[in-house]
């Protein structure tokens, strides 16, 4: 009995950033309408090759349209304007609670996305705001959410650790370090059990890459042959621990051990493209898989930590200089004369535009009804009606 | 129904027991309506005899031991009777069996469920049947393997996740309480997770402190979990079935003395509802509220007391989490007076939850503070002796009633 997915369609970048919901699920979400054409195959080099453990690696040569190029470029400048909107709404107090933000990465998200469709899945722990962009979510829901509003993915329920949208294969969004992967391989069982011909992407940090159960779950995935693709997305440091500080082997890649796993640039979004392609095609046939993601968080961990007291600010913006995923996109467009640098401008000016409006809207928006307190703790309000016992209806319900 | 009343009047007066036949109450069957499955009254006598309603024969044994003897249910059965009988690790597979058959998306995960055929033999045969990809012998990986039962129930799968022993999912604690839980709140209602968790709990076989955990106590406030216990092969059945196809995650919980009780269950299908208490012993004078185990400690508890001439009225609470109130209250308002029978530890079981439900509901009903019998607050000593003084006796029952009853 298979389970049913909704089938991709295309949608419009402003469908995205505003309308609620109903959107449809896409096999390429959010960059639909990237002007540039798609017929032309550009030979793009990454940045550095990809190292391999019990695996040859891909090719270092990605082949990429430049729409393809264009929308990397727009939803990463959307990511990243969210990003920063949110840092400054957690300042003004309208985001409470722990804010994870996730710029700098934004490669990592949009790279796989570029690899998968929908009928994949991805599950990630609490640095989810734009995993949810990537699948589809739009800033209506993810501002909302963020701000407690019953129009959030998770009805304001969840806070910004808790996204998820079911239909577009995303699985959160959780707040305790590691216990996603089991969840991911638990989804590759079934997907494998269901006959689905498709992967998980189960994405974790270097600080969760010394939690035993992903040891646990890899070691299950491996004998089981599940298509699970453990992506560690290392951005050096575990909070306010360095890496070298936590891990004996700081090579994430390898520690899967008797899994393959390949080194990726986590900022050149056509590398992450590749791996995630390779990936999949490995996942599918021959079982478990890790990517190593080599990125960086420009943020502390969180909003309560400044990021400066364990790093410096050179290292911060020395990366920033060097290896910013949009800017390395920006000058490959700009290099293969896809659009102009003023061009570009206007697309960044007209997204901070729309981000803009799409807060002021949902800050009026309402919190949730306090009846939603109680509901969906079960499936059917408890005592009020027996799921097992057809005939029986309790003339009262039980508190 | 009359002519069964007056059969079962006729056997009564026929026991040893003096049980006055006019008080025999059938209250929770009353309110049923005919076509209904589910839990049938269960008479107790001195275990000779039976009562059946509507489908469901049942045999009333009366264990008054906490591990059955075979000989005596052997020596009544016929081929006449309807039903068959089957012990209660056996009626646990049946369950599953029909279960898996009947949906193929429920799957069964454990340590050593599939070749080895369960380490209580509750999964025996299944391997066979089902294949290797439902029924999955995992390594012992309780934290990842209960999350994978949690990943998989997330995309629609029913797996049913075994713990060996109930204490080896406290390493999974994590994952239970805040994935499989609360997953269902936090996502706005978007994932449900009709996972079972079932495994044997519970003292009895001098296995020693870390393999005799009760561990309903700690599973008990999290929100979005729901519990049940089972305490004969009938319920086991039934209480098993219903976890399965209940769309909420559900921890049924063994005891590992009980597996080899023996009993006649009906041949049909039938489930039993998750959220519903069984009434054991229908009595006037004293509730007494038990679960599990414990519930056959209360029964032979009951048999001094009946010789004594009290009249207690004896119910399974079955569902730890809700609790029956509906069934409780009732009780409540016809006794009132309460005494709780438990196997899980003094601070923060049940028995503290049960109580305080009741104080908060029939406060105005009660005549007399409620009692809870629970066991120690000790780790379960080796010793046969001292373990069986960390859990409740039946002559520390008679004692609790007669002053209950003072």
């Amino acid at each position: 009995m298979a389970v049913s997915r909704l089938a991709p369609s295309a949608s419009t970048l402003s469908k995205l950033l505003l309308h609620p919901v109903s959107a449809p699920p896409f096999s390429r979400p959010f960059s639909g309408t990237a002007a540039g054409d798609d017929q032309t195959v550009l030979t793009i080099e990454t940045s550095v090759p990809f190292t391999g453990h019990k695996i040859d690696p891909p090719s270092r040569s990605v082949e990429a349209t430049p729409k393809e190029l264009l929308s990397f470029f727009q939803d990463m400048a959307v990511m990243r304007r969210m990003e920063i909107a949110a840092d400054s709404l957690y300042k003004s107090k309208l985001i409470r609670g722990f804010c994870h933000l996730y710029d700098g990465q934004e490669a990592v998200a949009v790279g796989m996305e570029a690899a998968i469709t929908q009928r994949d899945s991805i599950i990630t722990a609490y640095r989810d705001h734009c995993t949810f962009l990537g699948r589809g979510g739009n800033l209506v829901e993810a501002f909302s959410e963020l701000m407690g509003r019953r129009t959030g993915c998770s009805k304001g329920k969840g806070g910004s650790m808790h996204f998820y949208k079911k239909e577009a294969g995303f699985y959160g969004g959780h707040g305790i370090v590691g216990a996603q992967v089991p969840l991911g391989c638990g989804l590759a069982f079934a997907q494998k059990y269901f006959k689905d011909e498709t992967v998980t992407f189960a994405l974790y940090g270097d600080g969760a890459a010394n939690q035993g159960q992903l040891f646990e779950a890899l070691n299950i995935s491996a004998l089981w042959d599940l298509p699970v693709i453990l992506v560690c997305e290392n951005n050096h440091y575990g909070m306010g621990t360095a890496e070298w500080r936590a891990a004996k082997s700081a090579a994430y890649y390898k520690r899967g051990d008797y899994v393959p796993g390949l080194k990726v640039d986590g900022m050149d979004v056509l590398a992450v493209k590749q791996a995630c392609k390779f990936a999949r095609e490995h996942a599918l046939k021959n079982g478990p898989i890790i990517l190593e993601m080599d990125t960086y968080r420009y943020h502390g961990h969180s909003m309560s930590d400044p990021g400066s007291t364990y790093r410096t600010r050179d290292e911060i913006t020395g990366i920033r200089q060097e290896r910013d995923p949009i800017e390395r996109v920006r000058k490959l467009i700009l290099t293969h004369e896809i659009a102009s640098a003023s061009e570009l401008k206007d697309i960044e000016k007209e997204i901070r535009k729309k981000v803009d409006e799409a807060i002021a809207q949902f800050k009026e928006s309402p919190m949730p009804d306090p009846s939603e307190l109680f509901a969906d703790v079960y499936v059917k309000g408890y005592g009020v009606e027996m799921q097992a016992c057809p005939g029986l209806k309790l003339s009262k319900s039980i508190k | 129904m009359a002519a069964a009343l007056q059969t079962a009047a006729a056997l009564m007066a026929s026991s040893n027991l003096v049980v006055n036949s006019e008080r025999f109450r059938f209250g929770s069957l009353l309110r049923s309506p005919a076509g209904r499955k589910g839990s049938v009254l269960v008479v107790k006598s001195d275990g000779r005899h039976s009562v059946s309603f509507n489908a469901g024969l049942r045999a009333g044994h009366l264990i008054t031991n906490a591990v059955a003897a075979k000989s005596e249910a052997s020596a009544k059965s016929t081929d006449s009777k309807p039903g068959h009988e089957v012990l209660l690790f056996e009626a646990l597979r049946e369950g599953l069996e029909e279960e898996m058959d009947r949906d193929p998306r429920v799957c069964i995960m454990g340590e050593d469920v599939g070749h080895y055929g369960g380490s209580y033999k509750v999964t025996k045969g299944l391997a066979e049947k089902y294949g290797d990809l439902r029924v999955l012998d995992t390594p012992i990986a309780e934290n990842s393997f209960t999350g994978m039962g949690i990943g998989a129930a997330m995309t629609g799968l029913r797996p049913v996740v075994e713990g060996m022993n109930m204490g080896f999912l406290l390493l999974a604690f994590n994952q239970i309480s805040n994935n499989c839980g609360m997953l269902h709140y936090t996502s706005g209602g978007q994932f449900t997770i009709p996972i079972v968790i079932r495994g044997p709990g519970g003292v009895g076989r001098q296995l020693g402190a870390e393999h005799s955990q009760r561990l309903e106590s700690y599973f008990q406030s999290i929100p979005g979990l729901q519990m049940v216990a089972c305490s004969t092969p009938y319920n086991a059945k039934g209480l098993m079935k219903a976890a399965i196809r209940s769309e909420n995650p559900v921890v049924l919980f063994e005891h590992v003395l009980l597996y080899n009780l023996k009993e006649r269950i009906p041949d049909k299908d039938y489930i039993c509802c998750l959220e519903e208490a069984e009434m054991v012993r229908p009595g006037e004078q004293v509730t007494i509220l038990t679960y599990s185990r414990m519930r056959y400690h209360v029964m032979q508890a009951a048999k001094t007391l009946v010789n004594k001439g009290y009249d207690p009225e004896v119910i399974d609470i079955r569902s730890l989490k809700p609790f029956d109130l509906y069934t409780i209250g009732n009780s409540v308002k016809k006794t009132h007076r309460v005494l709780i029978v438990e196997e899980c530890m003094r601070t923060g079981g049940i028995g503290a939850s049960l109580r305080a439900a009741i104080i908060d509901n029939f406060w105005d009903y009660l005549d007399a503070p409620i009692m809870c019998l629970s066991s120690q607050d000790v780790p379960t000593p080796y010793a046969g002796s001292l373990e069986d003084w960390t859990v409740v006796q039946p002559a520390q029952i008679v004692a609790a009633v007669e002053q209950l009853c003072q």
